[in-house]
């Protein structure tokens, strides 16, 4: 074989490798082609003609020619791809393979181009003809290739947002700039035109006006590409595009179901995720390892640039590490809106069979939680806004009479607060009637009739597994799922609740949850002779203890922080253990609910990963589940917020909850 | 002509670039041709030469023809630089959009050298 034609043949069939690899992957995907692979597609041919005829093989050169026909026909819609066409391609595919081979061979391609031809219009027109779009300027569409044009009218078909995308960068290095841009922005969508400008642009600069076709939320792909959006043409969101195609089911049999579903933006199962994570642990503890090591070398043999070099070595394996955490952690990040755009559906929808009005107000949707966190509330949530329609918000009649507008409202809230997402869920519906808990209380035999409890501990009693103020069971809350359920679940992802609450005003729920589960920094301290970790997230401050401080309020340790009382829990007596003398006090929780937390030594720092305890030790209190640290050493993870919780139940009488 | 004239040829093919290099270098000594192969080595090269013509395919990926025309019309630098569109006929939409935007000639592949030729003496006299 001459070079040249080794030459040809080599470079032909990788050509012909990949577009079969394209194909493979469009006939996976027939349902949604990727529109890059066809696009990838028909430049294999497109390539494959351009080197034949530069080789002289004219026979090839028509053949590809004519298969690219059919590809740019079908990347313009004008034919579609189905299982027919990709066979017919694999068949050509095949053919082609064989004429590389030996191009001389096939002189007579007379019948294949026929075929070909005949294939083309076979199905000529049964593309779909895209629809006029208004909504795309002019401005717009004439630098746009026919191709790129079809793509556009392809996605805003498909309800896509398409967003416009302006940047700057210096002439010097803005192709590596935008390539870095770009290769983010195609996460979100499909990129369809990069336009290069100099309008406006500063001298040495160029600037580029990108457009987008996504159905991800503008201020999620702002936040990734740190650059604003225009919107050009406003898609109908994807959530909204895809419920209408569900059948209604009856109301009663509706609400049964949860509203638990599985949103398109995770694509990944979470499962994998937590795999991902669980090695990303196992790495962290072999970099503990090493770190040993490292220390225990400098023991033996001094300082030595080996040494060193592990040393440095060793950072970098850290910093690596921390980076593809917050990666990962990253992936598992929703917007919450995901979660408030469902629950707004079922307030309409509860609205609508109560015949109680409800204007929903929504902000900081983009607040990011971790997907299973999400999925682990949002029945909660559910529980709480249906609760609010049925037993806050008044009948239209009495919202009249009380001077209130007869459109109720309820507004639902989320924002970050250090390593916590708090969720607020307000309505201003008549607020929670104490006294008709009290009585509901003793009827049930929850308190005794000459018990005295304040309004946060009566408050509290709607937390109360079976407590239900409703006299008749009503269609919509009545039905044995109740506020303790909401508890119940906020602490399995340790989070709490607290109730806020007006008479005749308004009542509102703040949800404290934490953003993620997964990996998170814990304090390693000496509680008596027993090592356990403490979750930092919860955690503001530390203090030495000052004996002098410690006091006593109604028999209650407080701790007196800054002429502050800390409700104070001694973990030693909380545990059972014995102390080697307590010297720190670490104030946990936030907002209103804080503790401070006796312990007797401070170890050390460290990322953990909390694994279950099982379901033999459940039932023991004060514990989220055990880690590995260090040398392959188990501890318990203390449980900040169940023991705040308990501690707030036994002491509310001191004025910690919000009521 | 003495002087130098210099010709940008913007395609993604390395097979057609070589082959309109070839024609032009054809046209003599005076004609240099430079070689981009996307929109991106285009706008990289642009700065660093004063171009008599750029020719330029219009599929191509990323940053296609048109937009790369619609970038030479509109900065002040590149407003008069010729540009020949070089496509294939099926692209007849693109084309005309081309011609639109600011575009002096188009030739169609596959094309005969003196199309070129003649082409680029013809937008050179304008």
């Amino acid at each position: 074989m001459s070079s040249k034609k080794e030459e040809f043949v080599s470079e032909a069939e990788e050509i012909l490798n990949s577009a079969q690899e394209f194909l493979l992957n469009l006939q996976e995907n027939l349902e949604d082609p990727p529109p890059d692979d066809i696009n990838a597609l028909f430049r294999c041919f497109h390539t494959l003609k351009g080197i034949s005829g530069l080789f002289g093989y004219d026979s090839l050169q028509k053949l590809s020619h004519t298969l690219e026909n059919i590809l740019d026909d079908i990347r313009l819609g004008k034919q579609p791809l189905n299982e027919a066409t990709i066979a017919f391609l694999f068949k050509y595919g095949d053919i082609l393979r064989k004429m590389i081979s030996n191009p001389e061979k096939y002189e007579d391609i007379s019948g294949m181009l026929e075929e070909i031809e005949e294939f083309r219009k076979g199905s000529e027109d049964a593309g779909t003809a895209a629809p006029g779009e208004e909504t795309i300027s002019d401005e717009i569409l004439r630098v746009l290739s026919e191709y790129e044009e079809h793509r556009l009218r392809e996605n805003i078909k498909k309800g896509k947002t398409i967003f416009s995308i302006k940047t700057t960068y210096p002439l010097a290095d803005f192709d590596t700039e935008l390539r870095f841009l770009t290769e983010r922005i195609k996460k979100f969508g499909e990129l369809i035109s990069t336009l290069p400008t100099s309008e406006d642009i500063p001298e040495g600069h160029i600037g580029f006006n990108l457009l987008l076709a996504t159905s991800r939320p503008q201020n999620e792909i702002e936040k990734e590409i740190n650059t604003p959006l225009s919107v050009i043409h406003k898609g109908h969101r994807e959530a909204s595009r895809k419920k209408p195609a569900q059948p209604q089911k009856p109301a009663t049999q509706a609400m049964e179901t949860s509203l638990r579903s599985a949103t398109t933006t995770v694509r990944v199962d979470i499962e994998k995720i937590d795999s991902i994570l669980s090695s990303l642990g196992e790495l962290s503890l072999i970099k503990g390892a090493i770190n040993r090591i490292e220390s225990e070398l400098i023991d033996y043999f001094g300082h030595s640039s080996l040494i060193f070099d592990i040393h440095r070595i060793n950072q970098t394996l850290s910093r690596r590490l921390l980076e593809l955490q917050s990666l990962v952690l990253e992936i598992r990040m929703v917007p919450i809106g995901q979660i408030f755009s469902r629950l707004g559906q079922i307030i309409r929808r509860y609205s609508r069979e109560t015949d109680k009005p409800v204007q929903i107000h929504v902000y900081g949707e983009e607040t990011e939680i971790d997907k299973f966190i999400a999925e682990e509330v949002v029945d909660a949530l559910m529980h709480i806004v249906r609760n609010s329609i049925d037993h806050g918000i008044e009948s239209r009649q009495e919202r009249l009479n009380a001077g209130k507008p007869e459109v109720a409202s309820i507004t639902l809230k989320a924002y970050q607060k250090g390593n916590h997402v708090i969720i607020e869920i307000t309505d201003d519906g008549k607020g929670i009637d104490t006294e008709r808990i009290r009585k509901k209380a003793i009827e049930k035999g929850l308190i005794s009739e000459d018990a005295r409890p304040d309004r946060s501990e009566l408050i509290d009693l709607i937390f109360q597994p079976g407590f239900s103020t409703k006299d008749s069971v009503s269609e919509i809350s009545g039905r044995g799922v109740g506020m303790d359920v909401v508890r119940d679940r906020l602490s399995s992802v340790g989070g709490f609740v607290e109730v806020r609450t007006e008479p005749g005003k308004f009542t509102t729920f703040f949800l404290t949850l934490p953003i993620t589960l997964a990996i998170i920094k814990a304090l390693i301290i000496k509680v008596g002779e027993y090592t356990m970790a403490l979750p930092m997230t919860s955690i503001s401050e530390i203090v030495l203890i000052d004996r002098d401080s410690v006091q006593s309020i109604e028999g209650n340790p407080v701790y007196n922080l800054r002429d502050e009382p800390l409700p104070l829990i001694n973990l030693n007596r909380y545990f059972e253990t014995s102390s080697k003398g307590s010297s720190y006090v670490v104030v946990a929780g936030i907002g209103s609910k804080r503790i401070g937390l006796v312990i007797d030594d401070i170890l050390r720092s460290e990322d953990i990963v909390i694994k279950s305890l099982g379901s033999y030790l459940e039932g023991i209190k004060g514990f989220a589940g055990a880690a590995e640290i260090g040398k392959h050493d188990v501890v318990l993870v203390i449980d900040i917020e169940s023991i705040i919780e308990e501690t707030m139940r036994k002491q509310t009488r001191i004025g910690y909850t919000n009521v | 002509m003495t002087e130098n004239i210099k010709i940008l040829i913007v395609e993604d093919s390395q097979s057609t670039r070589s082959m309109i290099r070839s024609i032009i270098e054809d046209m003599g000594e005076e004609y240099t041709v430079y070689e981009a192969e996307n929109g991106y080595e285009a706008l990289k090269i642009l700065p660093t030469e004063d171009f008599n013509i750029v020719v330029t395919d219009i599929n191509m990926p990323d940053i296609n023809g048109l937009e790369l025309i619609n970038f030479l019309r509109t900065t002040p630098r590149y407003k008069d630089t010729p540009v020949i569109i070089v496509s294939t006929e099926r692209t007849e939409k693109d084309i005309q959009r081309g011609l639109a935007l600011g575009a002096e000639a188009y030739i169609t592949k596959p094309f005969k050298p003196e199309e070129i030729q003649e082409t680029i003496n013809r937008v050179l006299q304008r």
